[in-house]
């Protein structure tokens, strides 16, 4: 197999130069999209029959958790490139998707946190989903705090990549782990979401704003990438060339 | 394979001889777990009945903390002296190596603390017959707590000030292990089956004997490069 | 209108989630423009020091 195009993309000046053309085509579909999916999570979408108007959180809480899963699943994905074929581009990518997840998981906590106000009567609660949250920020927090800890910044790549895979495998565990705690300690939970049905007219902006959150996403993580690519080829000709012009 | 067992033997067997001619950094971790768990009491109530309550959740949260204490000490002193180094250029595997320090750990570190916690939950008032399950449920918790310890201490070696750190690394990933261990230990106490959250417990542990040596591995390497 | 800013009585948790919501992808846009752009400011100010490579 002709692996040569595996090397060209991940080669930095090329990834550079492909990441800052590919920004805008992932920004503005996605401003369009998060506007349409908030139109129609707030205006549109029927209020749901047990908790009226409440679940439209669900239009920013969801979208922003699943984010905050998907950096972490990507960082490590990223890692694991950069560890294997000694990458340095896929190094950037995983620094470049910590602080993203990290703020996203921080989103879903809060807007979890403020649902959970009406609904169960006080904005925190053991809740599996708000506890595994709660990991997992902690997660990408030991993440960024072992990355800044070491000076060397190759070293530091790798020794983070070594963590966000150990991670990788962990979250399962943890939110496995999590739900059978809660369902010993069985504190009814009142709060219903994501059952099936759950009707189009609601859905439908709920998936835009997912594909939404997703492309945004991207786009900031394009922008990240571009920086982290610079930090790691600050000596090479290339990017002489590039900052001068 | 032999040559293999014998090498894991010889790295046991210097680790254990260290650490016996050196005998109070052994005992640190086992003060503190003492002397934690003779703060609840203090802090909370005499009342047994209550103790009980708080029984699994104190002697999970202070063996927790106590090795976590003890892991700090797991690679240091070899990567200060360049043990680790002379390791990783053996020619044997370094996964194989560290394994063989993570179970000379575990038995310095894990087993000291199972076999001290039947007492530390008596002073919690916990009935006998529970003692068998609760000192089970530790002895295989902290084997995986070792092996997650590993990768940990081999992360931040070389780190300055990397205590805080190991912490704030090492204690997210232990969570099923604190909800399983402090399950079993409740079960132990109310005199139910232990067989779900054990079984669990040694699944974590069988993950962590299979992967953890490879990535603490990996890590040692980086560290040295 | 007033309707909709009430939100059937949960505006208190609506409104201020999607404000932080959007208040936090803010600031990330804003953060991650100020990475690259510190990036590059560095790479340039290294190249006017050191010259070209």
């Amino acid at each position: 197999m002709d692996w040569t195009w595996f090397h060209r993309f991940g080669s930095p000046p090329h990834l550079y130069g492909l990441a800052g053309r590919l920004t805008p085509w992932f920004a503005w579909p996605s401003a369009f999209l998060i506007a349409a999916g908030l139109y129609g999570g707030l205006v549109l979408a029927p209020a749901d029959y047990q908790q009226g108007d409440g679940f439209r959180v669900i239009y920013v809480h969801a979208p922003s958790a699943w984010l905050s899963l998907m950096a972490y699943t990507w960082m490590a994905v990223a890692a694991a490139i950069g560890l294997v074929w000694r990458m340095k581009a896929a190094h950037a990518a995983a620094a470049s998707c910590a602080p993203l997840g990290a703020w996203f998981t921080v989103a879903a906590l809060c807007t979890g946190m403020l649902w959970g106000k009406p609904m169960w009567g006080t904005y925190w609660v053991w809740d599996p989903r708000l506890t595994s949250e709660l990991v997992l920020l902690f997660l990408y927090l030991g993440y960024m705090g072992l990355r800044s800890a070491i000076e060397d910044p190759q070293r530091a790549d790798r020794a983070s990549a070594v963590l966000a895979i150990v991670g990788v495998i962990n979250v399962p565990i943890v939110r496995y782990s999590v739900e059978w705690w809660n369902s010993i300690h069985q504190a009814p939970s009142v709060m219903k979401f994501g059952k099936p049905s759950i009707s189009w007219p609601m859905l439908t902006p709920l998936l835009i704003m997912f594909v939404g959150f997703t492309l945004l996403f991207v786009a900031l993580l394009l922008v990240r990438l571009r920086g982290e690519i610079l930090r790691r080829e600050r000596h090479a000709r290339w990017v002489a060339e590039v900052v001068a012009g | 394979m032999s040559s293999a067992v014998s090498c894991a033997r010889l790295v046991i067997g210097r680790d254990l001889r260290l650490a016996f001619r050196n005998r109070t950094q052994l005992l640190h971790p086992l003060l503190f777990f003492a002397i934690v768990t003779t703060l609840f009491p203090l802090a909370l109530t005499p009342e047994p009945s209550q103790l009980r309550d708080v029984a699994p959740a104190v002697l999970w949260v202070g063996a927790l903390l106590a090795s976590l204490l003890a892991i700090e000490f797991l690679f240091r002193e070899d990567a200060q002296d360049g043990t680790l180094e002379q390791y990783a250029l053996s020619g044997r595997s370094l996964t194989w190596l560290l394994f063989a320090k993570t179970v000379s750990h575990w038995l310095l570190s894990g087993l000291p603390l199972a076999l001290m916690s039947p007492i530390v939950a008596y002073g919690l008032a916990v009935s006998p017959a529970a003692m068998p399950g609760i000192a089970a449920s530790v002895a295989l918790g902290t084997i995986a707590l070792s092996l997650l310890g590993a990768i940990s201490a081999a992360l931040t070696l070389g780190i300055r000030r990397g205590g805080a750190l190991l912490s704030l690394l090492t204690l997210p990933l232990a969570v099923p292990l604190l909800i399983f261990g402090a399950q079993a230990t409740a079960r132990a106490i109310e005199g139910a089956s232990l067989v779900a959250p054990m079984y669990f417990l040694a699944a974590c542990a069988v993950l962590g004997l299979t992967l953890a040596p490879l990535a603490a591995a990996a890590a040692v390497r980086i560290s040295l490069e | 209108m007033s309707d909709f800013l009430s939100m059937g009585g949960y505006a208190s948790s609506v409104w201020p989630s999607v404000a932080l919501t959007f208040g936090i992808i803010a600031w990330n846009i804003v953060a991650a423009r100020r990475s690259f752009a510190a990036a590059r400011a560095e790479a340039r100010r290294r190249l006017a020091v050191e010259g070209s490579p």
